[in-house]
């Protein structure tokens, strides 16, 4: 229990890391407790509810369609967080394994592979997305491989860079010396030691994913109607603002909430654990 | 010398190519060498940075390609095997790194580093937990270290642990890299005795490579004094010690600094750099330093004379309590 | 008159785990135009010392207690930032073990040569000709070439011997001098050292070396003052120290030098045990628990005792000599 404290304990001290956990513990019990939280299907249409403020009953209003905002705010931030936390983890492990190879491998399969990081990072994310929706049609696994596209070539760049100034320490050469295998020299001294600042960049780009998702479901390239997504919502405020405002503030709102969260959050982590990523 | 070699290391060179595209070229890092270890004898090679010791070290652990000669280890020809097929010789053969804290994966407890040989090769059948206990008490530490981590550790423990895991699968040979390097030196004592101590206890041969000659002379049985990647001398530790014949190695027995501050300074003082191995010197590599050159040392190089076990590679080869000419008049280049 | 006065210094460190005494009545002396060796093993505060007397304590290091006062009028410790940075460089120079932590890799030797004139009333042909000076004193070969060379063209011991240069340049009163030939081979540390002697009797500065390397101080320092845990153990000249050492930790420390051992052993000698957590500071001597003198008394704090002649020990047994148990 100590061990889980101390860490915990240094982001409180830290006045932006209390917010920002305050703040990400805030959505993800929003995300968990739905439910719980309200007992309005978020895809039940009801003309008859249609554009109504806030009230004891509609905590946040309805939409065009007469859905419970609040209700649709809350599985929203399911798909959000579902999205950020899934493809964040998909992007690490295909980032680790790349930048491992890279890394510790001939040098041709490194330049060859950090062509292809290049060209990947090269192409514009809305471009990309586009393409890809075209292909594939728009699906929150569409978005999902659009993030994991854009994330992976940075995770595998970092990777391969600490793997490769690892490859000639000495505690890596003494691990050749006693005739380890290069599998087992990757998996056991030096994934372990590049692992770490990796996780905290990428809890970092936890509001970008949140943001992409939002940005693709916005225009129609992510989740499909009539499933909520925050993005979606924004839009259907943004359509409907003529009307009233609640829709595109009950879209916006947890969107920038969950984005300072994450940000705040994963500053704190980085600067309390590994001051020297600082300024990446 | 003696018949029961157990590492025969024969005219060994290490190339390393430099420069970009174009011009290829290469320098040799070590450039012809011979030696061999008997078992259970602790052999030491001296030298100071950039004269191809660990260069050598790590060609005799199979780190290094070599570009010409043999390593023979328990009668096996090793330098042609592959990496899989070295592998059963690394149980037999163990290294241990310059830096005692730096050698330790930094994220393993102790427990998992001295017992990481056993997960190596695959061993099966022993309580690494109980294996690992024995192993810190061979080297005194208590078993309680097990868990700890290589940043909490001091120097000198950093350094038991690391003998305790070169000893983990009872090697034939250890080869040493700067044993003491990074220690304070009321641990440097500590961890010699304890290699002397394990050596006669198991059995062990040993290779120790040093710039410390003052840590030569209490350990190695015999030593080599390595210059520009080959051996200037070599013989008994106590015959080099006391009467050198090559200069440089009076040079580097004078140039150590003696804990005394009325001890008169009688050093030899070598008047130039050392040279570049890109531009080796003609003749006796040495001479552009060698305060007792004659015209003879720019021209020929000195063939090795090997004399009782006593070998040399200089023209002139020093009487013992020699002293350089009084005026060196050398161009300091 | 004094160059640097060191008087009962303490400096606190605050650490997650508490508050850690990292030196505790340090006192002693550096003289005009000596060399004081200062002698300890890791842990023993060297660091700790130097970046108190330059005023470059980490954020969480401070100075509670006594004093440094340098050249008899400035007292360091609360000297005003600004102040204290007129004084490093000009007054108090370094060299560290590293060369290359003076020397700027990508500005020509001669160029950062000038630039630390950069005070002196004198023209830029006279502030050459200085540069040219000082690189002749430090044997640079074909000096005047060198200035418009970089780092990287200079083998490790010449760049030493650059950084030296550098440092002496501005003539300053005191030389701290960290590890300068550490990192150095055997036969060019000998030449430094030899050379860094000439060079401070020339200048006429003081010189406050630190070396963990025995032979070194023996042959170079007039005074030594010998470190452990943050503790100043004992202090005296040269050969008070190396041939009549009066503490414990002294003496052991000498017997551990394997190059006082002129006969071939197979056992060298140690001193078993480990420095004392300096965030639980033992009560009484610090270096108790690994002495093989300690008695009951040991449990109060040791004075520091006065054997005559500037020699002083930290020991209730400093009056008798130590057995060396080698016979030097």
């Amino acid at each position: 229990m100590a061990e889980l404290w101390r860490p915990i304990r240094k982001i409180l001290r830290e006045p932006l890391g209390a917010l920002g956990l305050f703040l990400v513990l805030f959505v993800i019990f929003g995300a968990v407790f739905a439910d719980l939280l309200t007992s309005w299907d978020p895809t039940k249409i009801n003309p008859r509810d249609r554009f109504q403020g806030p009230s004891t009953q509609h905590l946040m209003g309805t939409d065009q369609l007469g859905r419970d905002l609040f209700a649709r705010v809350l599985h929203g931030g399911r798909i959000a967080l579902f999205v950020a936390l899934v493809s964040t983890a998909v992007s690490l492990v295909i980032g680790i394994v790349l930048g491992l190879i890279a890394g510790y491998g001939p040098r041709w399969l490194d330049n060859l592979m950090i062509l292809l990081f290049d060209a990947m990072k090269s192409f514009p994310t809305v471009m990309l997305a586009l393409a890809l929706v075209t292909l594939m049609g728009p699906s929150l696994t569409a978005v999902m491989v659009v993030v994991v596209l854009v994330t992976v070539p940075g995770y595998a760049r970092i990777i391969r860079t600490q793997t490769i100034a690892l490859k000639t320490s000495e505690y890596v050469t003494a691990a050749q010396s006693m005739g380890a295998s290069s599998a087992r020299i990757l998996r056991v001294h030096i994934l372990p030691n590049v692992i770490g600042p990796l996780v905290i960049l990428a809890s970092m780009d936890i509001p970008v994913v949140i943001g992409i998702e939002a940005g693709m479901s916005f225009l129609g390239l992510g989740v499909r109607p009539p499933t909520p997504s925050w993005g979606s919502i924004l839009n259907d405020g943004f359509t409907n603002i003529r009307d009233t405002a609640w829709i595109a503030i009950a879209g916006g709102v947890p969107i920038i909430i969950t984005t300072l969260g994450f940000t705040f959050l994963g500053e704190t982590l980085r600067d309390v654990f590994d001051p020297r990523l600082k300024g990446r | 010398m003696s018949s029961d070699p157990i590492l025969k290391v024969e005219d060994v060179q290490v190339s390393f190519p430099v420069g970009g595209l174009g011009r290829k070229n290469a320098i040799l890092g070590v450039a012809g060498v011979s030696f061999e270890v008997n078992r259970g004898e602790t052999f030491a090679l001296v030298g100071e940075s950039g004269s191809g010791k660990t260069t050598l070290a790590r060609a005799a652990n199979g780190l290094q390609e070599i570009s010409a000669g043999a390593i023979t280890f328990e009668d096996q020809r090793i330098d042609t095997l592959d990496r899989k097929a070295m592998k059963p010789v690394r149980k037999r053969m163990s290294m241990m790194f310059q830096d005692p804290v730096g050698s330790l994966s930094p994220r393993m407890t102790v427990g998992d580093l001295v017992t990481e040989p056993f997960r190596i090769h695959g061993i099966e059948g022993r309580n690494l937990r109980e294996e690992a206990a024995r192993l810190l008490t061979l080297v005194g530490l208590p078993t309680s270290f097990a868990s700890r981590f290589p940043h909490q550790l001091s120097g000198g423990q950093a350094r038991r642990v690391g003998v305790a895991r070169a000893i983990a699968l009872d090697p034939a040979l250890i080869i040493a890299d700067e044993p003491t390097a990074g220690l304070d030196v009321s641990v440097q004592g500590e961890v010699l005795n304890l290699l002397n101590d394990l050596r006669e206890r198991l059995g062990l041969a040993m290779v120790i490579i040093t710039h410390n000659l003052h840590v030569v002379h209490h350990v190695a049985d015999r030593t080599a004094v390595m210059y520009l990647g080959r051996f200037v001398e070599a013989g008994d530790t106590e015959e080099v010690f006391s009467a050198p014949q090559h200069p440089y190695t009076a040079a580097l027995l004078s140039a150590n600094p003696e804990p005394d501050p009325d001890k008169t300074h009688d050093r030899i003082t070598l008047p130039a750099e050392v040279p570049s191995l890109l531009a080796r010197p003609a003749g006796c590599e040495f001479h552009t330093r060698c305060p007792w050159a004659q015209s003879r040392c720019s021209m020929d190089a000195p063939e090795r004379q090997v004399t009782n076990g006593r070998a040399v590679a200089c023209h002139f080869p020093l009487e013992p309590g020699a002293r350089p000419p009084e005026i060196v008049e050398k161009a300091a280049s | 008159m004094t160059t640097l006065r060191i008087d009962n210094l303490n400096v606190t460190f605050s650490t997650e785990a508490g508050p850690l005494h990292a030196l505790k009545n340090v006192s002693f002396d550096v003289p005009e135009n000596r060399i004081v060796g200062i002698v300890g093993e890791s842990g023993c505060g060297k660091s700790t010392l130097i970046n108190a007397i330059l005023g470059l304590l980490a954020d969480n290091g401070s100075v509670d207690g006594g004093s440094i006062l340098f050249e008899g009028q400035d007292e360091l410790t609360t000297l005003p930032p600004s102040r204290m940075r007129d004084l490093r460089g000009p007054r108090i120079a370094t060299v560290f073990q590293d060369p290359m932590g003076a020397l700027n890799p990508v500005i020509s030797v001669g160029k950062q040569m000038l630039n630390i004139q950069y005070r002196s009333p004198l023209s830029k042909e006279e502030k050459l000709n200085r540069a040219v000076e000082m690189l002749e004193l430090v044997r640079i070969p074909d000096a005047r070439a060198a200035l418009v060379r970089y780092p990287h063209q200079f083998s490790g011991g010449m760049k030493q011997r650059i950084a030296i240069a550098m440092a002496l340049m501005m003539e300053p009163a005191l030389l701290i001098a960290d590890e300068p030939t550490t990192a150095l081979d055997a036969t060019l540390e000998v030449t430094t050292i030899e050379l860094l002697k000439d060079l401070q009797q020339k200048i006429g500065c003081s010189v406050m070396f630190i070396s963990h390397h025995l032979g070194v101080i023996a042959e170079l320092c007039d005074d030594v003052v010998v470190m452990y845990a943050g503790e100043v153990v004992e202090r005296g000249t040269v050969r008070q120290i190396f041939q009549d050492p009066r503490h414990p930790y002294t003496a052991r420390l000498l017997e551990c030098d394997p190059a006082r051992q002129s006969e071939r052993t197979r056992n060298l000698p140690t001193i078993p045990g480990e420095i004392p957590d300096l965030r639980a500071r033992p009560t009484g001597c610090i270096f108790a628990n690994r002495c093989d003198r300690v008695s009951d008394a040991c449990s109060a704090p040791p004075p520091d005792k006065d054997i005559g002649g500037g020699h002083i020990a930290r020991c209730f047994v400093a009056d008798t000599p130590a057995e060396t148990g080698v016979t030097a």
